[in-house]
This record gives structure tokens, sequence and C-alpha cells, in this order.
């Protein structure tokens, strides 16, 4: 099995290809997502994340360049229903991506349209929601819901269908903060606990701490990527690309610079707390 | 102004009778049938039949009858004039006559027969509405429509369309309610003038809504093929309906019962 799950080779893309207002969202992105692994995009408005997201299921094709999801072309039509087993995408908005009138139906759709016989369907419907704690709510309208429980049932949606990737575009974008605490714990138990791959397109700094890497863009390119620790150690370069860094980081930055001993690429709270009660 | 809060969609009161329990393809039929039998019927014995059957229905419905009655109330007008066209334009032995209006016993006998075929019409099929959910309804008809697909009627491509409206209206329901608010928070005033000015003021409204609802279509569509929707084919149901042994009774009972009454009345 390759070690690589998803592979972006000199990836381009142009909207509106051949027109007058031709638009290159994406410029030669090179990435890997290794099998397991939490990769968080960051980036503003037009960077060129959701493109790049939408990349991964072949929603979009490359223009110039190559994606292959556990070695298949997602230019070839052949792959594309395999790769859309492998590979589950859950969107922004939590109200436009539910179908069905009820929460069990919704989860059920994935796996309706891969053909998997009725019994085993419950079954598979029965272990999602379980996984994302949404049992209770099987028999209600998606209308009756909130935001995050929403997205959860779309996460549910996806698990059914057995991916080794999700691709999380903006899940939390239009949520509370209640809901965003939901979505974002759901996430992780996968990643920790299911080993499911997981690429999460966010403008939220702090959802990506936890990540194994960071990635960061910015005009259709990669800008930054690394380890998150050394991502948003580099405060100066992260302001120049219009993004913030956690709050506890950049007020470890003011310490540093102004001559505190401590270190630049603080992360959590509880780091933070532990340096300073040390230089006492 | 939470107008929209408790809507229900269709009329489904759900049951544990034996009609409720019926598989939805069975009802589909009979009230098919029945609506078959309703435009056959010359005498007023039939119509008692049919009322008879229609009555016990309901009884083993378990359902409170004003709910059944309660779909005539928007028809009444319709009603009204049909036993009124019939009574008063009807040609035969006059009975009475107030000026140059007559009335005959022909007359009066077509509009009450057709006063009755417009009254157990909507019973019969609110009934069948009553005590079927939304969405069995809709697997019903799918199922009822799959062996059409041949001749082109895309049976799955209906059903689809019947789900994603009773999942949306709620939705949209809500989204009015908010560019109301949001319109009249600016001074916009929905409930006075006369009919046409209300009406123009709705058109504001209606622009975004429209709007919104274009956009939620396109991300629906993205999210349904991110699941691997490609259509009916190759699709297996979470939900497959099972005909039972009661099914069948029902269906022999529905169909040797309109072959007699239309036969012999």
């Amino acid at each position: 099995m390759p070690d690589n799950l998803i592979r972006f080779e000199d990836l381009s893309h142009s909207y509106m290809q051949g027109s007058e207002q031709e638009w290159l969202a994406l410029s030669g992105i090179n990435l890997d997502i290794k099998r397991g692994e939490f990769v968080v995009v960051l980036g503003h408005n037009g960077s060129g994340k959701s493109t790049l997201a939408k990349h991964a299921n072949a929603l979009l094709l490359p223009t110039r360049g190559k994606v292959t999801v556990a070695g298949l072309d997602t230019k070839d039509e052949a792959n594309v229903r395999s790769i859309r087993q492998q590979v589950g995408m859950v969107f922004q908005n939590p109200d436009n991506q539910l179908v069905a009138t009820t929460v069990e139906e919704d989860v059920a759709f994935g796996p309706e349209n891969l053909g998997v016989p009725s019994s085993e369907i419950h079954a598979r419907v029965d272990a999602a929601l379980e996984l994302v704690g949404m049992q209770a709510y099987r028999l209600f309208s998606p209308h009756h819901l909130s935001g995050g429980q929403k997205q959860r049932v779309a996460i549910a949606g996806m698990i059914a269908m057995r991916p080794n990737c999700i691709v999380f575009d903006e899940p939390t974008a239009m949520l509370d903060p209640v809901g965003r605490k939901e979505v974002m714990n759901t996430i992780l138990d996968l990643n920790k606990n299911e080993g499911i791959t997981i690429m999460h397109i966010t403008h939220f700094m702090d959802e990506s701490i936890l990540a194994d890497r960071v990635v960061v863009m910015q005009d259709g390119q990669i800008a930054l990527e690394g380890k998150p620790r050394e991502v948003f150690s580099q405060v100066d370069t992260l302001h120049r690309l219009h993004l913030d860094v956690p709050q506890v980081t950049a007020l470890a930055d003011r310490l540093h610079e102004l001559g505190f001993g401590i270190p630049r690429d603080i992360l959590s709270i509880d780091e933070l707390v532990s340096y300073i009660c040390r230089s006492e | 102004m939470a107008m929209f809060k408790n809507i229900t969609i269709g009329q489904y009161i759900p049951g544990t009778s034996f009609i409720h329990r019926l598989d939805p393809r069975t009802k589909i039929i009979a009230a098919f049938l029945l609506i078959i039998l309703l435009f056959m019927l010359r005498s007023f014995i039939g119509y008692g039949f049919a009322a008879l059957f229609i009555f016990g229905i309901i009884y083993l419905s378990r359902l409170p009858i004003i709910f059944v009655l309660r779909g005539i109330r928007p028809l009444l007008i319709i009603i009204l004039l049909t036993l009124s066209l019939h009574i008063f334009m009807t040609e035969g032995t006059e009975i009475l006559r107030v000026w140059f209006i007559s009335i005959t016993i022909e007359g009066l006998s077509r509009g009450v027969m057709m006063g009755l075929r417009l009254v157990l019409l909507v019973m019969g099929t609110s009934l069948l509405t009553l005590t079927t959910s939304p969405i069995l309804l809709t697997d019903g008809i799918e199922s009822l429509l799959k062996p059409l697909k041949r001749i082109g009627v895309p049976a799955h491509e209906l059903a689809m369309m019947m789900t994603i409206a009773l999942r949306f209206i709620p939705t949209l329901l809500e989204e009015t309610e908010k560019i109301m608010k949001a319109q009249m928070a600016r001074g916009a005033d929905f409930e006075s003038g006369n009919v046409f000015q209300r009406a123009k003021n709705l058109v504001p409204l209606l622009v975004p809504l429209f709007i919104s609802a274009f956009r939620r279509a396109d991300d629906l569509a993205i999210a349904m093929e991110a699941r691997g929707y490609r259509g009916g084919e190759g699709r297996t149901k979470f939900r497959e309906l099972k005909f039972a042994m009661h099914d069948v009774y029902s269906i022999v009972f529905v169909i040797g019962f309109v072959l007699i009454i239309s036969l012999f009345f």
C-alpha cells in the first residue's frame, strides 16, 4: 500500500478557461497527503484552498498537472466512483448538503448510491450515527437540528461510505462556538481513533494547533508548510499573508520581543503558563 | 412572528392502526380504484356503498372523523357551485318554479349525486395522505412507476424531486421569514393595501428568495455528486417496501368491492 493517499503533482487550475475572465486559482501545487495524517490547509478568502479541496475527489479536474488518490488518476472517468468512495467531503453550509427528510435516510444516501445491500446499509447507518453521537436524532428532520448537529449528520453520511479520507471544506465557518467545538471534536476523534485521513480547510488558526501538518496558501500557491509549531513561530510572515496567529502564540511572540525568556513557538495556554511560572 | 414555526407538510397524522400499517402501494392503488369507482356510479345505492366503504376505513384508521371532513372545506364553494348548476340547469320534470328559475327532479338528483361524488373523492384521497407519511408516499409512487420506466417515465427522478422538495420546504420558509423581517425592519409593508399592491410588495421578497434557492440548488448538486450520486442506476434502497399478507387481502377485497359495486349499481 503506498504511503501517500492523495498526491497533488504540479497542479494548476484556472476557472472559465478560454474566456476573458479566465482566472488562475491554483498554480504549481505539489502536496502529498499521507495515510492517517491530519493536514490543515489555511488561507484567507480567494487563496485557492477550496479549489484545492475540490480536486481531492474529482469534483474539479486539473487544468495542468495531476492528482492521484491511492494511485488512481482523478482525470480518468472510470476511477471517479472509487475515488468518491475513498475521499468523502463535508462542505461549509450545513443546510445545503443534506438531501433526505430524516437523519437516518440522509446518512443512508451515500451507501445507497454505492449500491450497498439494504441490510448492510442499516448496520452502517447505526455505526455512523453512533460514532458522531447522533443516534438519538435518527428520526429527526434536518431542519429541527442545530448547525453543529447538521454538520455531524453530514459527517456520519461520509463515514457510512467507509472512506479512507474526509476533506472538510470550511465546515465550521457558519457555526456558533458550540457547534464549532462539536465538529472539531468529531474530526479529531475520526483521525485519532478511526484512523481516517483528514484534510481540513479553514481560516480559523486555532483549529490547526493539533494538526500533524499545516499548509498555508496564498494566491493559489503554497506559502508555508510544516508542523504547526514551525509555521506559527513565523509570526511576521503570517501577518504578511494577512493571517493571524493563535492568540496565545501572538502573546508569546510579543513577550519574546520584549526580552522575556519565552520561546516564540508556543501553541497552547498551558504551555505559556508553564513557561511563565518557570521564569519567575 | 413565528408564523412558519409549526408548519406540517402534507397532513399526515402518525398512528399504528391497520390502515397506517398497510404498504403505501396498497393504499395508493386502493385510492385509485376508489376514484374510478366514483366516476362509474350511477345510482344512490352505489354512492351509499361507497360512503359505507369510506366510513369503514375511517373507523379502521382510528382517525377522528373531523380530520377527514376538514379536507372538504377548501372545496366547499366548488361543491356548492356544482350542486346548484346541476339543480338549476337540468331540464326534465318540473317540481318547483320561482320566476324564471325551475327546479327539476332530474336536476336535483344529478346535483346531489355530483356533490356526493366530490365529497367522497376528497374524503377518499385525504384518507390516503392522512395515514401515509410523505416519505412512504414518495417510495410508493416510485415503486409503482418503476415499470413505466421503459416507456420513459422518470420514476426515480420524480421521487428524488419530491424528497428534495419535502426536505427544503421548511428551510425556504424559514428563509422567507428571515427576509421578510429584514425588509420590515427597513420599512417594507406586507400587510396593507389592496390585493394588487400586496402582490407588488412581494416582489422584493421573491427576488432574494429565488437567488438563494438557486445557490442552494448548486451547493446541493455538488454535495450529492461528492456522495457518489449518479442517478437511479445501480442504486439500492435503505428502506425496502414489502407486501405483507394483509396487503394482499386488502387489495383483493378492494378490487372485489369495486367490481361488484360498479357492475350492479
